[in-house]
């Protein structure tokens, strides 16, 4: 056996964590938010999350095996991740070439153009949604009322919450429904409860860590909560805030995205922070209804500059005498 | 309340199949390897030739330059001869090869098992006894500990620290010495104060070893000045740095050693060779060594010659298990991976970790997918990742103002990077790089 020995550097010794088992545990996240989805929307949230997934997964398969001729990496996960988050932020209803095209951008353009997993500036699902969005606006923008999905009439387009405020300020919405899910919007936005309770395992698994989500959220009450101050209408309402449109679904699961969010903790809020604070511009000031999309997709771009100007806490830095 | 330090770290699965198991005796082969660089710092000269008589205690490598410790034969006999021989570097360097004829010891060593509590020896006395009997630091790193126990000019210790946290997982020979020579190394302690001239010592040690921590708690109820504190189970706890944060919030600045708080670190394993040394007159010619793995029949701590092959210690354990895929000496964490089990036993061998083939085989490593878990980790609060890269890219100037001198090469990055990335490898040949290009900008 003398022959035989392996010899190494230390450690000899791995935690046995992988990159699939990461990115499993955020699809298992994924999945109150899903069930919502099917309770709210049935059969048509099925088939967009299916197709999404299966659009991501394909693509990534064959531009990977026979255009760049290596060897197919889609069951990292992470492929199907993007075909959820991607159904996820669409309504339902939309034309199914739309997903498709939505799926080759993600997939082709903005992940594996850049070297695939670990190489992309942008979360492929985020800049997969802004590309149909600006491209299909009255498509991207078209909500299945999910009532009538209930009541199992046709889906009547009807608006969001954060349209509705948009237009009218002074129309109160349900927080109670915003928070349960029963509010019009996108497929996985639907329940803040639902997202939550993928946060807490996330948390639990120690995937992520609360500093990204948590000062996103911060940051969205602090500031709308100091107009609410200034000028209570629910336009302004911090809950409201917290509650409507992607802001959950964004800070929880895109925003906290490994290969496009800072490394450092110091990093992470500053990202964070930024986020937050562009989301509610966007969403008082800008043209469109909803931010956080545009927030992530120019914070990933910040991402390598946080990343170059923030260091961790040093050891020796921290107290030299105690 | 139990104490650890504040930056990274982790929790790998402890293992410690051979805790609880006493001490035992080994047989001592015909021949013995001595190598002469058992110790960091300058090898030693061998004072002895070819066809000379030795007994056990007598010295045949004499410390030369500052950092050095001597060398002791641990086994009376002839001298074969001076030759090259493997040792656990893997590289063929200067020993001391002895046939061994019986057991007869130096006459000046005690040998016997009876406490010798008192020790009216002055601090210089007792230092000249400690580089006399070659003491070095044995938690693995080997550091001169007559040298450690001299603080330079201008600096004063005011607190001992002593090591008994043993955060490598598998290893249990400090575990069991400490059940085992309590009262000794009580004494040693005493000395070692008595030689810093500090009134303070604190003893910590992990909280998975309860039995330790209450049975010096009992005993240092009748030593005024020495405590006991229980640590949380968190690697690499055992660290100087690391160690010195947990038992008394300092942190030792960059590129300092811990006297410039105040403090010195010694391992129990250290402190019981001190006692030996200053009250037996007993030079380090023996260790306690962990065998264990996860396929060794009967994982045991064994107390070794130095120069006793690993492959005997082996032996002792059940022999090497088939499915044997890696031997390495230390612990799994930041233990050396041998090339031959036929190398001797040395004054820093901790332990024989033996690892199945099929854990000893690295994954192929994937993308970075820069999810920031090695930041997490590490205890010196780098970034490893980008360590990695300015390495791999040879960017010296940044990798050394994102201070990768600091890194104590605990391997916490590579042991947690879900994409198998050999963090550690890179960050230590960048380091020595860095380390080198320091030394040359000085001279």
């Amino acid at each position: 056996m003398e022959n035989k020995l392996i010899v190494s550097p230390s450690p000899h010794v791995h935690s046995g964590d992988t990159i699939q088992k990461n990115m499993y545990a955020v699809l298992i996240a994924l999945i109150p938010a899903f069930l919502v989805a099917l309770y709210l929307f049935r059969l048509d949230a099925l088939i967009i999350t299916a197709l999404a997934v299966l659009f991501c997964v394909g693509f990534e398969f064959l531009i990977v095996k026979y255009i760049l001729k290596k060897e197919p990496t889609i069951l990292d996960g992470s492929a199907i991740i993007t075909g959820v988050l991607l159904a996820f932020n669409v309504p339902t209803g939309l034309p199914v070439w739309i997903l498709a095209l939505g799926s080759l951008f993600a997939i082709g353009v903005v992940k594996l153009t850049f070297g695939g997993l670990g190489n992309n500036i942008f979360n492929p699902a985020i800049a997969g949604r802004i590309f149909l969005l600006i491209s299909f606006p009255a498509q991207m923008t078209t909500w299945a009322a999910p009532e009538a999905a209930l009541s199992a009439t046709d889906a009547v387009s009807s608006a969001t919450v954060l349209d509705t405020l948009k237009f009218a300020p002074e129309t109160m919405p349900s927080l109670m429904n915003m928070f349960m899910g029963t509010e019009p919007g996108s497929l996985g936005e639907m329940s803040v409860a639902a997202l939550l309770l993928g946060l807490i395992y996330l948390l639990w698994k120690r995937v992520i860590t609360w500093h990204i989500p948590v000062s996103i959220l911060a940051t969205v009450a602090l500031f709308t909560g100091v107009l609410f101050l200034i000028h209570p209408v629910p336009l302004y309402n911090p809950l409201i805030h917290l509650f409507s449109g992607g802001l959950m679904l964004g800070a929880i699961f895109m925003a906290t995205d490994y290969v496009t969010s800072p490394l450092t903790k110091k990093g992470m809020l500053i990202y964070g922070s930024a986020i937050g604070f562009i989301t509610v511009a966007i969403r008082l000031w800008g043209a469109y209804p909803e931010g956080v999309s545009f927030a992530i997709l120019l914070m990933n771009a910040f991402t390598p500059l946080i990343n170059n100007y923030t260091t961790p806490k040093r050891f020796g830095e921290v107290v030299k005498h105690g | 309340m139990l104490k650890t330090f504040r930056i990274g770290g982790i929790h790998p699965k402890e293992n410690k199949f051979s805790a609880g198991s006493a001490i035992q005796p080994i047989a001592i082969p015909d021949q013995v390897i001595i190598p002469l660089s058992q110790h960091i710092g300058a090898p030693c000269q061998p004072v002895v030739k070819k066809g000379d008589k030795v007994k056990a205690g007598t010295l045949i490598g004499k410390s030369v330059g500052f950092v050095s410790a001597n060398i002791h034969s641990p086994v009376s006999g002839t001298v074969l001869k001076i030759d090259k021989a493997l040792d656990a570097s893997g590289y063929k360097r200067d020993a001391v090869i002895i046939k061994v004829e019986g057991d007869e010891w130096e006459p000046s060593v005690d040998r016997s098992q009876t406490l010798v509590s008192e020790c009216t020896l002055t601090p210089k006395e007792i230092l000249d006894k400690i580089a006399a009997a070659g003491i070095v630091g044995m938690g693995g790193a080997t550091f001169p500990t007559h040298v450690k126990l001299t603080p330079p000019p201008g600096t004063r210790a005011e607190v001992l620290i002593i090591n008994g946290v043993e955060c490598e997982p598998y290893l249990t020979s400090d575990h069991q010495l400490m059940m085992e020579k309590t009262d000794e190394i009580m004494v040693g302690i005493t000395i070692v104060m008595k030689a810093l001239n500090v009134q303070k010592a604190i003893i910590g040690i992990e909280n998975n070893k309860r039995d330790a921590i209450d049975l010096f708690t009992q005993k240092a109820t009748a030593f005024p000045g020495i405590t006991v504190q229980a640590l949380k189970v968190h690697y690499p706890q055992g660290g100087e740095k690391q160690l010195i944060d947990a038992l008394t919030g300092r942190q030792v600045p960059s590129g300092a050693l811990p006297i410039s708080v105040g403090t010195v670190v010694q391992n129990v394993g250290s402190t019981f060779a001190v006692y030996e040394a200053v009250q037996k007159n007993k030079p380090l010619v023996e260790r306690v060594v962990t065998v264990t793995g996860k396929d060794v029949k009967q994982p045991c701590n064994i107390l070794s010659r130095i120069g006793i092959p690993l492959s005997n210690l082996i032996d002792v354990a059940g022999g090497v298990p088939e499915s044997t895929g890696k031997v390495i000496s230390g612990g799994p964490m930041m233990g050396k991976a041998l090339a031959s089990i036929d190398i001797p036993v040395t004054k820093g061998t901790s332990g024989i970790l033996i690892v199945p083939t099929l854990e000893a085989k690295r994954k192929a490593m994937k993308d970075c997918i820069r999810c920031g878990k090695c930041v997490d980790v590490c205890p010196m609060g780098l970034n490893p990742t980008l360590l990695m890269n300015l390495t791999e890219y040879e960017v010296w100037d940044r990798a050394e103002k994102n201070s990768i001198t600091d890194c104590i090469e605990c391997g916490s990055c590579s042991y947690t990077c879900p994409a198998d990335r050999p963090l550690l490898d890179y960050i230590r040949l960048g380091k020595g790089k860095v380390m080198g290009i320091i030394r040359a900008r000085k001279n």
